[in-house]
C-alpha cells in the first residue's frame, strides 16, 4: 500500500462516524434563496437579470465574465428580489442575486446533448462551461478551464479525486455509495475528451465499500482503474494527489496538465455527467452538516444559494452552543462568525464544533521539534517560514520555497508550542501573490 | 446578525502534542537513569539532584519574574517544565561527591547565561545542560572528576580502559561502576530512550548515526581493531549512551533537516572519537555535542530541503 500517498501529512481525528452512514436527503429553501456572483476562482459574473424579474429553476442568471470564470443559475423559481452586495461564509461583501423563492420550483427545459460520444471536443467543453460548473471541492477552479489544456493529446489520467481527506466530510463518500454510476459516466465524458488518457477513481482506503461497488462497476472499463489510497490527510490535495497515483510532481508554479494530468473531485465529476447528459446546469451540491454540536449530523442534497441557517435547521439545529461553525472541513474550511450566509458551489460541509481549540491556546515559542517539517506535504520548514512571515523577511521567505505552501494546516495542527504557522505563511504567500499580479 | 461565533485561520483542531507534553515526557524517560543513579549513589545523589534542578528552575522563575510584564501566567516560561529537564540532566552528568553549591552553579550558569540571555526556550544555541557541565569541568576540574564511591574504585571504566586495564563490561552495561550519577546504567538508558521512541519524542537519525560513526571511528583509529568487548565498553562508558538519546536529540540545538540530523550524527561520531582516542582525556561526549551544537546552522544552510515538485531553473507560469 506504501506506494499510493505522499510523504508527509498527518491522522487527526476523522469524526466521520457521525454523518457518514446518513443517507443523502434533498432539502428545499425558504422564500429567499442569495446568489454570490463570485463562486469560482476568477473574474466574478455578470447579472443577466434585473430586479422584478421572473426566473425559472436552472436558468442562467449570472454570464461569465471572462474565461477563467463560470455562470451562475438559479436552483429555484420565483422573481429577482434585488441585486446587491451580500456577505458570503469567508466574511467577505460579494454582489449577489437574491431571488424571492415562489415554491413552485417550474423548471426552464433542459436539453440533453444527444450521443455524446460523437461530439466534438469544444461541444462538449461548451456544455460543461455553459453549465457553471467549478471545482466543487472547494477551491472552485473553473471546471471548463482544466479540461482545455494547451495539448489535450498529452493528458494521461484523468483522476476522480474521492480521496475525501478533510475529517468529518462525507458528501463525496455518500455519493459514491448512492449514485457511483454518475461517478462513472462522468469519468467517461472526460475520458473521451482526452484519447490517450486513462482514467483512475482515487479513493482513500478508509472507504473499503466505495472501492468495492466502484471496482465492481468499472470491471469491464479498459480504461478505468480504482485505486485505493493509504488513509492521511492531505491525500486529496491536488499535487500529493497525483503524485500518490502517478508518482509525478508538481509545484506551485504548474498546473496539473504539466504533468499530463487533470484532477476532479466526485461532485464536479457528476455535475459534468448530469450537464450533458441531462442538460442540467449547476444548481445543488452534498453539504455534510456535521460536528459535535449539531443535533442530527446529516448530508443533504442542497440547492445552492440555501442560506447555511436552513441546512443547519434541517439537521435539528444545534444541539449545544457550538464555539465554533466552520463552512468546510476543520483542516481548511473558513470559520463563520454569521450563518446568514448562502451555500455556494463550493460549500462542502457546515460543521459545528462544541469547542474551539484554537482560542483555548496561547502559541509559545517555537523549541525545533521539527515535527512541522516532518508532515509537511510540500517539504518545506514552515517553522522557519513562519519566522520569515513574522519578521516580513520577503527575500528569506521566497528563497526557502515559501510560495510551495499549500495551505493545508497539517504544521500548525502538530506543532506543539501552539504556533499559528499556516496562518502566518499564508498571510506572506496573499501579499507576495498580490506583488505578483501587479 | 444575532450572534457572533468565534473566528480564526484554518486549521481549526491540533494535535494533542504540547511543548510542556514533551518535556514531561523527556522527564519521565530520564526516571530509569535518575532511579539506578540514586539507588547506586546513595541519597547524597538525590540531593545533587535536588539542589540543581531547583537551581534551575529557580533561576529561570527569577529572571522571567524581572521580565514579566504582570500579564499572564504562561508568560512566566519556568511553567513550559523545560528547566527541570535541563536540571536533571546537568545533574546526571554531575559527580556525585560534587559539592552542592558547585551544582547550583552549574544550574545558574546553565539557565542564565546559555538559555536566558539568549532569548528563552528554543533560543540558546548549544544544550544548557551540557554548557553547564563543561563550565563546571573548566572551573573545577578537581571536584569535577573526583568520582569517588564507597563501593568501586575512583577510575571510571572508560579512564582504566585507556590507562590499558581491563574493565567488565558487564557491570557498565547494568551500571554498577563510577562515574556520573546518570550516564553508568546503559540499560536503564536505553530503557529511557524506548520511551522517547515509542512515544515519538526522538527517532533514530542522530543516536543511530552517532553510535555508528563512532563505532566506525573507534574500530579503524582505536588500535584494537573491532574487538567485541573493547568496542562495547566504549559504547557504554563515558556517558556516550546518555548523550546520544538525551543530549544530542535536542530539539533546540539539533538541525531540524533530516538529513542534517544524519550529518549531525555523523559529526559527533567523529569527534567523540578524535577526543577519546588522541585527546588527553578517556571522555569527549559532552565536548563533542557542544561542538556540534555550534554548527548546526552552518549544517542546515547546506543541508536545506528541496520543496515537493521543484525543478531546477523552474518551470514558471504566470497567469
Amino acid at each position: 500500500m506504501a506506494k499510493f500517498t505522499f510523504v508527509g501529512g498527518i491522522h487527526p481525528y476523522d469524526g466521520k462516524d457521525l454523518s457518514k452512514d446518513k443517507p443523502i436527503r434533498a432539502i428545499l429553501p425558504g422564500s429567499e434563496v442569495v446568489y454570490p456572483l463570485s463562486q469560482h476562482i476568477g473574474a466574478p459574473a455578470g447579472p443577466i437579470v434585473a430586479k422584478g424579474d421572473r426566473v425559472l429553476a436552472g436558468q442562467k442568471i449570472g454570464e461569465s465574465g471572462g474565461f477563467v470564470s463560470a455562470p451562475i443559475h438559479t436552483a429555484v423559481s420565483g422573481t429577482v428580489k434585488a441585486i446587491e452586495p451580500r456577505r458570503v461564509a469567508t466574511g467577505d461583501m460579494v454582489n449577489s442575486i437574491i431571488v424571492e423563492n415562489d415554491g413552485l420550483y417550474e423548471e426552464t427545459t433542459f436539453t440533453p446533448l444527444e450521443n455524446p460520444e460523437k461530439r466534438s471536443r469544444e461541444e462538449i467543453i461548451g456544455v460543461i462551461r455553459e453549465a457553471g460548473i467549478v471545482g466543487m471541492g472547494g477551491a472552485g477552479f473553473p471546471t471548463h478551464v482544466k479540461l482545455s489544456p494547451k495539448e489535450p493529446d498529452k493528458i494521461d489520467y484523468v483522476i476522480a479525486n474521492c480521496a475525501e481527506c478533510e475529517p468529518y466530510l462525507t458528501s463525496d463518500y455518500r455519493r459514491m455509495l448512492e449514485e457511483p454510476e454518475k461517478l462513472v459516466g462522468g469519468l467517461k465524458i472526460m475520458l473521451g475528451l482526452f484519447p490517450n488518457a486513462h482514467g483512475i477513481l482515487a479513493v482513500e482506503d478508509n472507504k473499503p465499500d466505495c472501492i468495492a461497488l466502484l471496482k465492481r462497476l468499472t470491471r469491464d472499463e479498459r480504461k478505468i482503474t480504482v485505486r485505493a489510497l493509504k488513509t492521511k490527510y492531505p491525500q486529496g490535495g491536488e499535487r500529493q494527489l497525483i503524485y500518490a497515483v502517478t508518482g509525478r510532481r508538481i509545484n506551485s508554479t504548474m498546473l496539473p496538465a504539466d504533468v499530463g494530468c487533470v484532477v476532479n473531485n466526485v461532485d464536479t465529476v457528476v455535475a459534468i455527467y448530469r450537464a450533458v447528459t441531462e442538460g442540467r446546469p449547476l444548481m445543488e451540491r452534498i453539504v455534510t452538516v456535521t460536528g459535535d454540536a449539531v443535533a442530527e449530523p446529516a448530508n443533504f442534497r442542497v440547492r445552492i444559494g440555501t442560506p447555511y441557517r436552513e441546512v443547519l435547521e434541517a439537521a435539528g439545529g444545534f444541539r449545544e452552543n457550538p464555539e465554533k461553525v466552520i463552512c468546510g472541513g476543520p483542516m481548511m474550511g473558513f470559520a463563520m462568525f454569521d450563518l446568514n450566509v448562502p451555500t455556494t458551489k463550493t460549500s462542502t460541509a457546515l460543521l459545528g464544533l462544541t469547542r474551539d481549540e484554537v482560542s483555548a491556546m496561547e502559541p509559545g515559542p517555537c523549541i525545533n521539534c521539527g515535527r512541522c517539517a516532518e508532515v509537511c506535504p510540500g517539504r518545506v520548514l514552515p517553522s522557519r517560514l513562519a519566522d520569515y512571515a513574522e519578521h516580513f523577511d520577503e527575500e528569506a521567505f521566497l528563497a526557502n520555497y515559501g510560495m510551495e505552501c499549500c495551505e493545508c494546516g497539517c504544521c500548525s495542527y502538530v506543532c506543539p508550542a501552539r504556533r499559528q504557522l499556516t496562518q502566518q505563511i499564508k498571510s506572506m504567500r496573499k501579499i507576495q501573490l498580490a506583488k505578483r499580479k501587479k | 446578525m444575532s450572534e457572533l461565533y468565534r473566528v480564526s485561520s484554518n486549521p481549526h483542531i491540533r494535535s494533542r502534542v504540547t511543548t510542556n507534553g514533551l518535556m514531561l515526557a523527556v522527564i519521565v524517560a530520564l526516571m530509569p537513569a535518575t532511579g539506578f543513579g540514586i539507588y547506586n549513589f546513595g541519597p547524597r545523589a538525590f540531593a545533587v539532584i535536588l539542589v540543581t534542578i531547583l537551581s534551575t528552575v529557580l533561576t529561570e522563575f527569577l529572571f522571567g519574574l524581572c521580565k514579566w510584564k504582570g500579564k499572564v501566567l504562561s508568560h512566566l516560561t519556568v511553567t513550559d517544565l523545560s528547566a527541570v529537564v535541563t536540571g536533571l540532566l546537568l545533574a546526571l552528568n554531575l559527580p556525585v561527591s560534587i559539592p552542592l553549591w558547585m551544582a547550583a552553579l552549574g544550574g545558574v550558569f546553565a539557565i542564565l547565561a546559555v538559555k536566558m540571555l539568549f532569548g528563552g526556550l528554543g533560543q540558546n544555541f548549544m544544550n544548557p545542560a551540557l554548557a553547564g557541565r563543561c563550565f563546571l569541568l573548566i572551573s573545577f576540574p578537581t571536584a569535577m572528576t573526583a568520582f569517588e564511591c564507597d563501593a568501586y574504585t575512583g577510575a571510571t571504566p572508560l579512564a582504566a580502559l585507556k590507562a590499558g586495564e581491563q574493565v567488565n563490561v558487564l557491570d557498565m552495561v547494568i551500571g554498577r561502576t563510577a562515574g556520573t550519577i546518570g550516564e553508568t546504567s546503559v540499560i536503564a538508558i536505553l530503557a529511557g530512550a524506548c520511551i522517547l521512541i515509542l512515544l515519538g519524542v526522538i527517532d533514530l537519525r542522530i543516536p543511530g548515526s552517532y553510535i555508528v560513526t563512532f563505532v566506525l571511528f573507534a574500530g579503524i583509529f582505536g588500535g584494537h581493531g573491532f574487538n567485541p568487548s573493547w568496542i562495547s565498553a566504549q559504547l557504554s562508558g563515558g556517558g556516550l549512551m546518555l548523550g546520544a538519546f538525551f543530549m544530542a536529540t535536542d530539539y533546540v540545538t539539533r538541525p531540524i533537516t533530516a538529513k542534517g540530523q544524519y550529518v549531525f550524527g555523523v559529526f559527533l561520531g567523529l569527534m567523540t572519537g578524535i577526543f577519546r582516542i588522541f585527546g588527553p582525556g578517556a571522555e569527549g561526549v559532552s565536548y563533542a555535542i557542544i561542538l556540534g551544537n555550534l554548527l548546526v546552522p552552518l549544517i542546515e544552510k547546506y543541508t536545506r530541503p528541496v520543496a515537493f515538485g521543484y525543478r531546477k531553473g523552474g518551470k514558471r507560469r504566470e497567469k
